[in-house]
């Protein structure tokens, strides 16, 4: 039993990590109805982006700011490049035009910043927390709480932002109806192009975490690719969807991941490890099937 | 006119539809008989294209009662309304935009081609023939709305007013015995709306194609239907014949507004 | 000869509905035709058999089945490289496993085992669409993949599931040089065109884009959109399953399942945006063009360093392709979403009027 919270525990705190890209791919979506396939690329560009400038010789907190930046930059060009161009075109074409993104960016950070696998250290090690392995013998990761805390603040800080501020509210009408916000004036494109920034930002709070867990590396962009069936869960336009999505992915995974392999072998023998590479997806595609618009998500009524 | 109207073909009893806690329809019954021109009016909003959704099963409705070819059923298929005769145009148009006209139209006769996906791969003997011979009746289709020019034109480069003539194109083409047609004449300039009104009577008239349609230009309405109803909020406010309708205070103050 | 209709009329419907009406694009395509079966296999070397021809042929090959998908019945899909590894899986499984088994039979058998694949994943379908159905499909990818790599049955008990296909023979004729098996693919392929093309001018190919262009208005003429969909998946895994086994039996010879990555599914999603989403034409020139431009930038780029001075290596290279590919998909979606094919179609036309503009 003390077996299965640890690995319950170590999966939801993990399944944060999906929430935070998946927050990214939310943002996007609700502003531009684009579904952002290289928002799992973002994450691996704004790594590199930190690690890279640390290498110049940045100090941690400026390559901080200098990878924000460039993110903000890779937003600008986005919306400026691509979506302006695309306007009038099918979702499911911007979606592929982004598929094409990733590609880009996935050739465009290694070549800027080298592609060798790198430590990126912002202070935090992974290590169980003392008091809880005495008093309850479960492992929990510290660096894993202190990354879901930062994640959550995330969160809140998005919801201030999305509350209290004037683009906020620009950005929730931009959300509800493109034409009705153009027509009271709001500059739909630098909208636009902000959204990719805010995007940019959960990307980099994202890559920072995985990254000091796992080391930067190209693999960061598989890894965000989970995202995706996290989505579906949760429903495309809802950020506590997102969330809650995270964790049920993170946990479900990592539960399957221990406790179905040994059932398996057990019927056809042999070594049946690397569940997790599938599990989420083939989740999210039986959940489909019975609640199409996901947890949160509206249910869509077609008119005709 | 030649076309005698015939029996009731078509009863909706008490039909009530709602999305969510929004009630659409609430109560409705009318009837549609043989070869006749029914029209559904009112105003934006009161449930008329919803009743299209209704009869040809797009929508099923909570409540109420379909008579239709003399069976009780709660709701309609849209396969078996396709198959029983069905056939329908969209307030927004609904062509398959990137396919030709030609295309468009012979989709319209899907229902009617039996042959499978591995006869059409070879191409061989009977689907070549049924493919021809649908081509044929399409050809009739095209010739009698005038739209011959732009056959194998892609519908999407189309102006609004040839995309809507297309559109019933690929209604006829499914030889309908029953024609829902939702804002035919909307947008359209004076001289569209002429031919479409002439294709409408010249349908119910040549093939006794029984029409139920919605349109909001009154003078169009009063002229050539043979029967009103008329809905306001999802509900029933009046019902019978042009001068009848024309004349009904409640129908006059929710929609007419002046007497015509 | 000039490109021209003008004086070829057509007295029946008959001659209006072939597949080339024009009497100069029969004549090309017959021409095309007689060199890739009489010229080629007499001229090219085996680089250009093993390296160039046998590849596009089944890229192709595979391109189409995600053509007939994604470009004509709307249903974009992720995970055609899995449904490849189920046709060159079954195709091994089926000559290793059955005594005196015909091999082109095995290949249609590789190809139904991937139908039948492809519709259990194309269930979905009917419930979801778009990115949805997107995300659905890479459920097929990772899984597939996967179960070919932990079950030993499917591979015959070799390890990580790499299998090595026997020899192609079909009736006493051993495919063993290249420009043999360049022939037996592209008998292959052409037929398969061939039906291909029959189908999306028919009216289960009218009923797909009547699905992917407008599905409402689809049901409402009465096309069953199940049957349809699920159709169009098992069409397509049948197409990408027979290239999947071509690529095992008659170009690489042996291969394990993490050949058949999420990557290769992308590249071949990559040919069809470039070559032309709903076109079988575009399938192929997709194909030709994905596959020849790496070896392009491989021969140009080092070229070009050198020529500048610069310091190159060859992972460069590959970050430069990465590149390069992302911005052709992003370019040619924004400035022609139908592709070369369109392209080619819009030269065709500004031909047929020539010399004058209109």
């Amino acid at each position: 039993m003390q077996f299965f919270f640890e690995v319950l525990i170590g999966g939801l705190l993990s399944g944060v990590m999906y929430s935070l890209v998946a927050l990214g791919f939310v943002l996007i979506f609700k502003a531009s109805g684009v579904f952002n396939f290289a928002q799992g690329a973002m994450v691996y560009f704004a790594a590199l982006s930190v690690v890279g400038c640390m290498e110049k010789g940045a100090p941690l907190w400026l390559a901080l700011i200098l990878a924000f930046g460039i993110m903000t930059l890779l937003g600008i060009a986005t919306e400026k490049f691509v979506l302006r161009k695309m306007v009038n075109q099918p979702p499911i074409a911007l979606f592929m035009a982004t598929i094409g993104l990733s590609f880009f960016i996935d050739g465009f950070a290694p070549l800027l910043w080298g592609n060798e696998v790198r430590p990126l250290d912002i202070g935090l090690v992974d290590e169980p927390i003392p008091w809880i392995l005495d008093s309850y013998n479960i492992v929990v990761s510290k660096f894993d709480l202190v990354a879901a805390g930062l994640a959550l603040a995330l969160v809140a800080l998005l919801a201030l932002f999305f509350q209290y501020t004037r683009v906020g509210r620009a950005l929730r009408a931009v959300a509800d109806d493109h034409q009705a916000a153009l027509s009271i004036g709001i500059p739909l494109q630098h909208i636009w192009a902000l959204v990719w920034a805010v995007a940019g930002f959960v990307a980099l709070v994202a890559g920072m975490l995985w990254g000091s867990r796992n080391g930067v590396q190209f693999a960061l962009t598989f890894t965000a690719l989970k995202a995706l069936p996290v989505l579906i869960l949760g429903g495309f336009t809802s950020v506590p969807g997102a969330i809650v999505g995270g964790l049920i992915i993170g946990a479900s995974e990592k539960l399957a991941e221990i406790y179905i392999p040994p059932v398996l072998a057990g019927w056809f023998g042999g070594n049946f490890g690397g569940i997790e590479g599938w599990f989420p997806y083939v989740m999210a595609l039986l959940f489909l099937l019975v609640r199409p618009e996901g947890l949160f998500g509206e249910k869509h009524i077609d008119r005709v | 006119m030649a076309r005698q109207i015939g029996d009731v073909i078509l009863d909706l009893r008490n039909i009530s539809l709602s999305f969510g806690g929004v009630k659409a329809l609430t109560d409705i019954s009318f009837d549609v008989r043989e070869h006749e021109i029914r029209a559904i009016i009112g105003p934006n909003g009161a449930g008329k294209s919803s009743m299209l959704n209704v009869i040809n099963g797009v929508y099923h409705p909570q409540q109420g009662e379909i008579i239709f070819q003399g069976a009780h059923r709660k709701d309609m298929n849209t396969h078996e309304a396709a198959a029983a005769g069905f056939a329908r145009t969209f307030q927004n148009i609904a062509l398959f935009k990137g396919m030709s006209v030609l295309d468009n139209l012979m989709t319209g006769r899907n229902l009617k081609m039996r042959c499978n996906f591995l006869q059409h791969a070879l191409w061989w003997g009977a689907a070549k023939r049924e493919e021809l011979a649908h081509r044929r009746k399409v050809e009739e289709v095209i010739d009698f709305l005038e739209i011959e020019h732009i056959r194998k034109t892609p519908v999407g480069r189309l102006p609004y007013g040839l995309q809507k003539r297309v559109e019933l194109g690929r209604a006829l083409a499914a030889e309908p015995s029953m024609l829902l047609l939702d804002e035919p004449m909307a947008g359209m300039n004076v001289e569209e709306k002429q031919d479409m009104c002439r294709f409408i009577l010249d349908v119910n008239d040549q093939f006794g194609t029984t029409i139920v349609l919605i349109e909001h230009d009154m003078g169009v309405v009063m002229d050539i239907s043979d029967r009103v109803v008329v809905l306001d909020y999802g509900k029933k406010i009046g019902d019978g014949v042009p001068d009848e309708v024309k004349n009904n205070p409640e129908v006059i103050a929710a929609y007419l507004g002046t007497q015509h | 000869m000039i490109y021209r209709e003008t004086g070829q009329f057509k007295t029946s419907y008959a001659a209006d509905q072939q597949i080339f009406p024009i009497r100069q694009d029969r004549v090309g395509i017959g021409i095309l035709l007689a060199v890739a079966f009489l010229v080629v296999p007499a001229v090219a070397g085996n680089y250009w058999f093993n390296a160039i021809l046998i590849p596009f042929l089944i890229f192709s090959l595979a391109a189409l089945g995600l053509n007939i998908l994604t470009g004509y019945a709307g249903q974009l899909s992720l995970g055609s490289a899995a449904f490849m590894a189920v046709g060159a899986y079954a195709a091994y499984n089926f000559q290793v496993r059955v005594e005196g088994m015909p091999v082109l039979l095995s290949f249609v058998l590789a190809g139904l085992t991937a139908a039948g694949v492809g519709i259990l994943f194309g269930l979905p379908s009917l419930r979801i669409k778009g990115f949805y159905l997107a995300v659905a499909t890479l459920a097929a990818q990772f899984f597939i993949v996967w179960c070919l790599t932990k079950f030993p049955y499917l591979s015959n008990n070799s390890s990580s599931g790499v299998i090595s296909v026997p020899g192609v023979e079909i009736l006493g004729f051993k495919f063993d040089t290249p420009a043999s098996r360049y022939l037996l693919v592209l008998s292959i392929v052409v037929a398969l065109a061939l039906l291909a093309k029959n189908m999306v001018r028919s009216s289960t190919g009218r009923a797909w884009m009547a699905v992917r262009d407008m599905d409402v208005a689809a049901e409402v003429i009465g096309i069953r959109l199940m049957r349809t969909k699920l159709l169009a998946f098992a069409v397509s895994s049948f197409y990408c399953g027979v290239a999947g086994a071509l690529y095992a039996f008659c170009y690489l010879g042996s291969v394990e399942p993490d050949g058949f990555s999420l990557d290769l599914s992308f590249k071949i999603l990559f040919m069809i945006i470039v070559g032309g989403v709903g076109s079988i034409m575009g399938s192929f020139l997709g194909a030709a063009f994905i596959l020849l431009l790496p070896i392009f930038l491989d021969i140009s780029l080092p070229a070009l360093a050198g020529l500048l001075g610069l310091p190159f290596d060859g992972a460069t290279v590959s970050h430069i392709q990465l590149m390069v590919f992302g911005a052709l998909i992003m370019f040619f979606l924004i400035v022609e979403p139908h592709g070369l094919a369109r392209l080619w179609q819009i030269g065709k036309e500004k031909l047929r009027l020539w010399p004058f503009p209109h």
